[in-house]
């Protein structure tokens, strides 16, 4: 009797775990459909107006803020994504002095405190005469993305067989054919991966933007700057557009992810027999 | 795709010895490196440098010329020795819970999940989904379910829970809870990877041996379980410690609730007394290498990082 119940323990309690997560998931998608005035606080019956014209409320500033976010994630993953590829292939593939130091150096600002990061590079600005607008938000959103595209592109380069690119060496391919006919597509899945994390982190940082964005709105700012006076349905409706749409791109993945394990695992069982 | 920063250890050693000296690597790293010194390091140094500054003497609010005035560092832990305490405080508890709520729930996805596959995708899925939407967001959702007119707050009056004058939202509980909220993702997925590689053979083994279950969890499930309990631990602690949104007073904190992110914020962006802030900021990020250093020496997980 009591082993029996002792096996339903875990399970409930996962699931009640899981559950609390989702409440303000629920809470904001629910809310997005709520016919509020200005404030989105109490419910005022159903309507699918907020999304229909997402961009209506005070002069589109919402969806303003929202592209300043969409154009500085993008810059900011680009430029981070580039960089730290370079670092990552670096480290798996070459010898170097300091290899360990550099490690932990790359490690820093992951550990580093954001309040910490976005004040220091508020000081440098400050101290440099560097007026805070967009390009202050994209050099501070790409310094705090490159080390997490090191560490997600290292494992994607650790994985890759080099046999594969000595056999594009062996057949007289040159430097330059070898990285992009056989490394980079090799490396491709991880890049995207990596690029995705990058995205989605510059996407909804709000402390280091704080710090460094003057007068620019992003889509976290104008949350934190409205929420004293009310924040309108429409950030609910665009908030919830965007995880409707990161869910979609993660099950893609996952979903792709495990059929291309499933084809790659019939085509060995096809090689072994 | 947020598993993936978390998951991936270092990569293998075996692949030393294909391991090549080239300028290349030079050429491949300077870039990213230079990128680094100039946005990170330099932005540290120049933190330092201003946290020891002093009012420029003919300047207006804001302007402050160089000087080595270490007592700013002693003035602001004299004014805001209260922020410093409680920020440590409400991280090491929100820490503490997300353990506590995290553990059981990566050991059900990495362990008892196992035998089904798509449930055990489906949670990890689940674990991420807050990522998918914004943090200020969810974080005022909590603060609407905690107002004193919700529908959470009054029921809990009317079965007199909760006193008739009682508030939920401004006070350490709701503080510390959306702090424990917000980081449970960052403690379950490194938990989740290390619990999902889990041998269940040695907790038989420990069972074979006559070990009560209790035993067998505290002798061989937490000593393999440790990598991932450090570093889930660490990728919750430290952006608690330095957090502000959860503190602030628009959305779950109050006046009393204030954290060392909330004066950080102020003396940067309000007052303009960029020194205090400095030297705050420096405070903050040396109690947390000292407190990560010593965690990290007294788990015996030191070669993880």
């Amino acid at each position: 009797m009591k082993h029996s119940i002792s096996k339903w323990v875990l399970p409930a309690y996962g699931a009640l775990a899981l559950l609390i997560l989702m409440i303000p998931i629920g809470y904001t998608f629910v809310y997005s459909f709520n016919d509020s005035l200005k404030s989105n606080i109490t419910w005022r019956g159903f309507t699918f107006d907020k999304w229909l014209n997402v961009c209506n409320v005070q002069n589109g500033a919402v969806c303003e803020a929202f592209g300043n976010s969409i154009f500085i994630g993008v810059v900011a993953t680009v430029l981070a994504t580039t960089l730290g590829t370079m670092i990552a292939i670096a480290m798996v593939r070459y010898r170097f002095k300091f290899r360990s130091q550099l490690s932990l150096f790359l490690f820093l600002p992951m550990a580093t405190p954001e309040v910490v990061l976005g004040a220091g590079l508020a000081a440098q600005f400050l101290s440099i005469g560097v007026p805070k607008d967009m390009l202050t938000i994209i050099l501070a959103h790409t310094m705090f993305c490159i080390s997490f595209v090191v560490v997600a592109v290292k494992a994607r380069v650790a994985s890759l067989d080099p046999a594969l690119e000595e056999a594009g060496r062996d057949l007289y391919g040159s430097a330059l054919q070898v990285f992009l006919r056989i490394t980079f597509p090799l490396l491709l899945p991880g890049i995207l991966a990596a690029a995705l994390l990058s995205f989605a982190l510059s996407f909804d940082d709000f402390i280091i933007t704080n710090f460094n964005s003057g007068a620019v709105s992003t889509f976290p700012k104008y949350i934190w700057v409205s929420a004293a006076r009310g924040i309108p349905a429409e950030a609910n409706v665009l908030a919830s557009a965007v995880f409707i749409l990161a869910l979609i791109v993660v099950v893609t993945v996952q979903v792709s992810g495990a059929a291309r394990a499933k084809r790659l695992e019939k085509l060995h069982q096809a090689g072994v027999n | 795709m947020a598993f993936a920063a978390f998951s991936t250890t270092a990569a293998p050693s075996s692949s030393d010895s294909i391991k090549k000296k080239s300028p290349v690597a030079l050429l491949l790293l300077l870039p990213g490196i230079l990128y680094l010194v100039l946005f990170f390091l330099a932005p540290l140094v120049s933190l330092l440098l201003t946290s020891f500054k002093v009012p420029a003497e003919f300047g207006d609010i804001g302007e402050f010329s160089y000087a080595f005035r270490w007592e700013n560092y002693t003035d602001v832990i004299s004014a805001y020795w209260p922020h410093i305490l409680r920020s440590f405080g409400y991280a090491i508890t929100a820490t503490f819970f997300a353990l506590i709520i995290s553990y059981p729930l990566a050991y059900f996805i990495g362990v008892k999940a196992r035998r089904w596959p798509l449930l055990q995708s489906l949670a990890l899925v689940m674990v991420v989904a807050p990522f998918f939407i914004s943090f200020l967001l969810r974080t005022l959702a909590w603060k609407q379910i905690f107002s004193d007119e919700s529908f959470l707050v009054t029921s809990l009056k009317a079965m007199s829970l909760l006193a008739p004058d009682a508030h939920v939202t401004g006070t350490a509980f709701s503080v510390i809870f959306g702090l424990t909220y917000n980081f449970i993702p960052f403690m379950t997925l490194p938990l989740y990877t290390t619990l999902e590689r889990l041998d269940v053979r040695y907790l038989e083994a420990g069972s074979d041996l006559y070990a009560s279950p209790f035993h067998v969890f505290r002798k061989v499930t937490i000593p393999l379980s440790m990598p991932g309990i450090v570093a889930g631990t660490l990728l919750t602690f430290i952006p608690a410690a330095g957090d502000y949104i959860n503190a602030s007073r628009e959305f779950l904190g109050g006046t009393g609730t204030q954290m060392m992110g909330n004066v950080i914020e102020a003396n940067f962006l309000v007052l303009q007394n960029f020194p205090a802030g400095a030297a705050l900021s420096i405070i903050l990020m040396s109690a947390i290498l000292v407190m990560v250093s010593i965690y990290v020496k007294k788990s015996g997980t030191e070669d993880l990082l």
